[in-house]
């Protein structure tokens, strides 16, 4: 793959970011993801996590199943602050 | 395979650990080991808000502050990794006439140190912050120099400084025993092997008072769960970290767009739950939309938690232990150990290594101030 290559689209994170976190020895989802940013975006990695989980196996040439998982952080879905403080606004338009 | 011996052994990944690791390294110390039980980052650094402000209440505090916004200054270039600092100050709304009377006093405390905050008018904090709604507030504090700054960039960037000065640092290892003779240090045990060292540095933040007793001492801290939640990224709002104590929390804009806050929940009881709760996000999302109603259209795409390592008086706990020859801490940073991490890093660092520290100190932030009764308590905390 090509270091220009964009892999969390959200955090605007390349391969180049990913492979250099690699290279330093950060191998695991969370370093990854604490080290570069990238899975921390709107989607919260529902379309990245995937692809580094399987760059990760492959640079340590293991498994997907033998990677330890990320740390899961709500919510799933993005939510007004307006609604979440109980405004109705929402609902009249 | 784990190292057998070292100098120094010190005990958590997070910004202290690793600032410290870099600092006793820079001043030429050797077989310095950090063991940190899961990856760099993934205690209350990796959940803080990062926010650095010099506005404090007691002398101490403001000292150290400032001496580490210096640092902050120039640290991208020191540690040669870019931490994105971003001094977009910080603006603190008075909403009670005791805390006008504070904040007076505070700011002539600050300026008299050389701080660079000023006490504005409602007119004065709206125009700089122009979402701001200001019903309500009676006055403010701001201080230009005030931001914040990446707090994974700032802990990778310590950790690989320190690594490059031939630190060694063991992530996935946990301590699980200290073992000391005749009230000295001899050993540490992990769940990865012994490690023999005179020196221990508990930088194990939340945990501290866990280390405390595995070195048989019972130590002035306890840990308190605090949330925090961020938004997704929308275009530049406001520059400042707004804040109120009285309304009770903090919110800043990261250069990424997103919105961060948080606040310090008084019923929240000492422990080490760091669960996530809905209430927290509502209370949060009603404060703050009616500080900043425009807010009501952006969205909370996640929150969590860290722990609040917290101390008496709300300062940290820097230094040898008097019971324990070979044990030192630097713990109970009280929410404000980010900030304060590039100072007390150093100070430490010259402590161990040659006894004394370049701020005057150790008669001030020792562990035997409490005993002393020798408190000055931190008025202004969120
Ligand atoms: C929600 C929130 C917001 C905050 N906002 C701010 C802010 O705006 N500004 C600010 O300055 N501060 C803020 N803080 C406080 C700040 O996060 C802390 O003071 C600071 O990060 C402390 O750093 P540390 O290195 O001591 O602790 P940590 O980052 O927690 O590091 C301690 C490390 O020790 C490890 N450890 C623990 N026990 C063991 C063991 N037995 N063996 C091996 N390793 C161990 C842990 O895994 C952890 O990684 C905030 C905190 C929270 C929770
Ligand atoms: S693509 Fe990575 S967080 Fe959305």
């Amino acid at each position: 793959m090509k270091d220009e290559v964009i892999i969390c689209r959200c955090e605007d994170i390349t391969w180049g970011d990913i492979r250099k976190a690699l290279e330093k020895g950060y191998t695991t989802l969370d370093e990854i993801k604490r080290i570069t940013r990238a899975g921390m975006g709107r989607c919260q990695g529902k379309t990245c996590q995937r692809i580094i989980l399987n760059e990760i196996a492959r640079f340590c040439r293991k498994k997907i199943d033998e990677l330890p998982i990320s740390t899961f952080r709500p919510p799933t879905k993005p939510v007004k602050l307006g609604t979440l403080a109980g405004d109705n606004d929402d609902q009249k338009c | 395979m784990m190292i057998k011996n070292a100098d120094i052994v010190i005990i958590g990944g997070g910004v202290i650990g690793c600032s410290i690791a870099y600092n006793l390294a820079k001043l030429g110390a050797e077989d310095i080991v950090l063991l940190e039980k899961n990856t760099l980052a993934s205690g209350s650094t990796g959940r803080c808000g990062a926010g650095i402000r010099q506005q404090f209440g007691t002398e101490m505090n403001c000292i150290l502050a400032r001496e580490s916004i210096k640092i902050f200054e120039n640290l991208s270039e020191e540690l040669d990794y870019e931490i994105e600092l971003n001094q977009g100050g910080y603006l603190i709304l008075a909403y009670t006439e005791r805390e006008v009377n504070q904040f007076k006093k505070n700011v002539a405390l600050q300026q008299s140190l050389g701080i660079d905050s000023r006490f504005i008018t409602v007119k004065e904090a709206k125009e700089i912050v122009p979402p701001l709604n200001t019903e309500g507030v009676l006055a403010a504090t701001f201080c230009p120099t005030d931001g914040h700054a990446d707090p994974f960039k700032t802990n990778f960037a310590y950790a690989e400084a320190a690594k490059r000065l031939g630190v060694k640092i063991y992530t996935f290892t946990e301590v699980k025993e200290i073992e000391t003779k005749n009230n000295r240090i001899v050993a540490v045990n992990t769940d990865k092997g012994k490690i023999f060292t005179s020196i221990v540095v508990n930088a194990a933040g939340g945990y501290s008072g866990v280390i405390g007793k595995m070195a048989g001492l019972d130590l002035p801290v306890y840990s308190q769960r605090h949330q925090i939640l961020i938004t997704e990224p929308v275009d530049p709002l406001f520059r400042p970290m707004l804040m109120s104590f009285s309304h009770n929390f903090y919110c800043q804009q990261t250069p990424h767009g997103s919105i961060i806050m948080g606040f310090g929940d008084p019923n929240e009881p000492k422990g080490y739950d760091m669960g996530s709760s809905w209430q927290f996000a509502r209370e949060m999302a009603q404060k703050i939309t009616a500080v900043v109603p425009l807010l009501k259209e952006v969205s909370m795409v996640r929150q969590w938690a860290g722990l609040y390592n917290v101390s008496p008086d709300a300062q940290p706990i820097l230094g040898e232990h008097p019971k324990m020859s070979g044990f030192y801490m630097a713990i109970g940073f009280s929410g404000h150990g980010f900030m304060l991490a590039p100072v007390t890093s150093k100070l430490i660092a010259e402590l161990i290594l040659t006894g004394r520290t370049s701020l005057s100190i150790e008669d001030k932030l020792d562990v035997g101030r409490f005993e002393r009764g020798e408190l000055i308590l931190e008025p202004s905390v969120v």
